[in-house]
Formats: C-alpha cells, sequence, structure tokens
C-alpha cells in the first residue's frame, strides 16, 4: 500500500505530460465549425465576372465542391492560388467567394494569376463571409451534392494537406455522389 | 516610489480606455447602450485568441460590433443576439461556453478535484489520530486489559 501511494506523484506527472504532448501538436487558431452538417447559408450575390448576374446557393447543389473564401488583400491567398490553379486543373470544382474586397482588384488578380473558380461570387459587403462564420481568409468549406457543409478547413491550402487531409474527404464527397 | 506607483497606476487605467473601441454608434436609449457594452463585452473575437469583440481591433470583430448594433436597433433581444453567432461561429464566442458533455470536466472539475482533496485530508487526519493513539500509549490488547484490571482493582481498594 505504502508503495502504491509512492506511485501516485509519477502517475500524476505521466497524465500532465500527455496532456501537455498532445497540446504541442493542437492549433489553439483552429476553431471547429458550427455549420458542418447544415446547408450552405442562402444568399443572392452578384458574380464578380459579372455583376448583371445573381447567384444564389442553389447554383451550388448539384456536385460536390470546394467554396474558398478568399481576398485580395490576404497574402496568404496568394500563395494558395496556385495549388488551386492546380486542384482545378484535375478537375476538382472549386467555387471562390471574393470576400470584402475590391471589384476591379479582384477581377484583375484572376485575369493575371488565372481563375480556378466556376463560380465568383462578389460578397463586397461580407454577408455571406458573416453568415459562414468566417473569420480570416482563406477558408475553404467542402460541400456535397446536396449543398450541405461537409467539411471547414481554415488557412492555406498547400500541396501536402491538400493530399494528406483534404483529398480523401473531397474524394469521399465525389465517391458519395456516384453510387 | 508612491509616486512611481501612482503614475504607473494612472497609466494603465488611461491606457485601458484609450484601447476599447472607438465606433461611435448613436443609440436609442441608455438602456440600449448598455446591453451593447455588455454584448460586446461578453462575446470572445474568432479571429483573437483571448479577446473580447469590444477590445479587439481585427476586421472581423468590428463588423461583429456593427452587426450586434443593428440586431439591437432591430429590437432583437440578447439571447437571439448571442445565439445568432453562436450559430455561425459555434461556442467559441462565449466566454462562459454552456453545460454540455464536453464542458462537464470544465464545469464541475475544480469542485470534484476539491472533494477529492478534502476526502484525502480527512483520510490523511483519520490515520494520523488512529496511529498516534497507539503510539502514546504504545499498549498491545493484552496490556490494554491487564491495565484495566489493574485499574479496577485499584479503585475497589480505595473503597474500602
Amino acid at each position: 500500500m505504502k508503495r502504491l501511494i509512492l506511485l501516485v506523484p509519477f502517475l500524476v506527472f505521466l497524465g500532465m505530460a500527455v496532456f501537455l504532448y498532445k497540446g504541442l501538436f493542437m492549433d489553439p487558431s483552429e476553431l471547429p465549425s458550427a455549420l458542418i452538417g447544415k446547408p450552405f447559408p442562402a444568399f443572392a450575390l452578384p458574380a464578380l465576372d459579372d455583376p448583371q448576374r445573381t447567384v444564389t446557393e442553389a447554383d451550388l447543389k448539384g456536385r460536390p465542391a470546394l467554396v474558398n473564401v478568399w481576398a485580395t488583400w490576404c497574402p496568404s491567398c496568394r500563395h494558395e492560388h496556385p495549388v488551386l490553379n492546380e486542384l482545378a486543373k484535375r478537375g476538382v470544382l472549386i467555387h471562390g467567394v471574393n470576400y470584402k474586397d475590391d471589384r476591379s482588384a479582384a477581377q484583375k488578380w484572376l485575369r493575371e494569376l488565372h481563375n480556378p473558380y466556376q463560380l465568383n461570387i462578389e460578397d463586397a459587403k461580407g454577408s455571406l463571409g458573416l453568415d459562414l462564420g468566417v473569420y480570416g481568409a482563406p477558408e475553404t468549406f467542402f460541400i456535397d451534392a446536396q449543398g450541405i457543409i461537409r467539411h471547414k478547413f481554415v488557412g492555406t491550402i498547400d500541396e501536402r494537406i491538400w493530399r494528406e487531409q483534404l483529398a480523401p474527404i473531397y474524394q469521399s464527397l465525389v465517391d458519395e455522389a456516384t453510387p | 516610489m508612491k509616486a512611481w506607483i501612482s503614475i504607473a497606476l494612472l497609466t494603465a487605467v488611461l491606457a485601458g480606455s484609450v484601447q476599447a473601441a472607438i465606433d461611435t454608434y448613436e443609440f436609442d436609449s441608455e438602456a440600449d447602450r448598455q446591453r451593447y457594452r455588455t454584448l460586446v463585452e461578453e462575446l470572445r473575437c474568432p479571429k483573437c485568441q483571448n479577446q473580447n469583440i469590444a477590445d479587439s481591433d481585427a476586421p472581423i470583430a468590428m463588423d461583429l460590433r456593427e452587426q450586434i448594433f443593428r440586431m439591437l436597433e432591430k429590437g432583437e433581444s440578447d439571447q437571439q443576439i448571442v445565439d445568432f453567432l453562436v450559430s455561425r461561429y459555434g461556442d467559441f464566442v462565449l466566454y462562459k461556453p454552456p453545460v454540455t458533455g464536453r464542458t462537464l470536466l470544465l464545469w464541475y472539475g475544480p469542485a470534484i478535484f476539491l472533494g477529492a482533496g478534502f476526502v484525502l485530508l480527512g483520510f490523511i487526519v483519520l490515520r494520523r489520530r488512529g496511529s498516534s493513539a497507539t503510539a502514546a500509549n504504545g499498549l498491545s490488547a493484552d496490556e490494554v486489559q491487564r491495565l484495566k484490571a489493574l485499574l479496577n482493582q485499584s479503585s475497589m481498594d480505595n473503597k474500602d
């Protein structure tokens, strides 16, 4: 009994060590999205490339897709852009939400850096961003064919993150949609 | 020395009031202004790790202050405003998280640890008391019996 009591501090230390070690690999700036499993919020916003045209949430349905929230004022978006171009070339369906941005700057960006987006939604006031719970660009939402948000990734997508984390998620959505 | 301390304190207080949000919203009533202040102070900025919406300079905090102001103007209740934000940003925005399965330990952990501490303390005290009692007279059960007998005898002797 006495011997066992002597072990208690060691066990407490072990427990703490496990918790703290796990904490080393957690990113506190990553918030779990409150929207997972919910339909993409309703919106009616102009298309960036053709402001006369209105895009709504109904346009997003039909095929699984990525909805990428970006802006020209966001430096990480510039890093992410070539990766999105590459993904689009490989057949990944990506829609863009241009978040609180200047229209002409955004149009210039797409002309110069190539446009990987199928639909370009212009969210100048950030109202869609607010409904999506966006707190910083870039953020990428994964929606299924029914327009339900299934996953959210905050931060810059690079080749490795895509390969290791995101491609399996996208693939599972595609598999789901093609029985 | 004292003067220095008061200067330091005064600067800290003044700096605090300067840092607070400087948006100028016109409220219909003083009560609305109070509600706005309470809300922006109790809600956490999603972009920042530990700052409320009132103190943060992040663009998202500015947007949320404006959103809260607009909802107040529309006459929505505090609960409606909080629900609106939680449905978009999750429980993270609440400085006071709701009691759910995941937060049980957070809410009741301290009480459980305190209780466990008291139980342990009681256990140790009881054991100490028990052991010190035997250590004081250092007698075995047989010896206690004999002592009793002897004491009884002497008291009987005294009676005579």
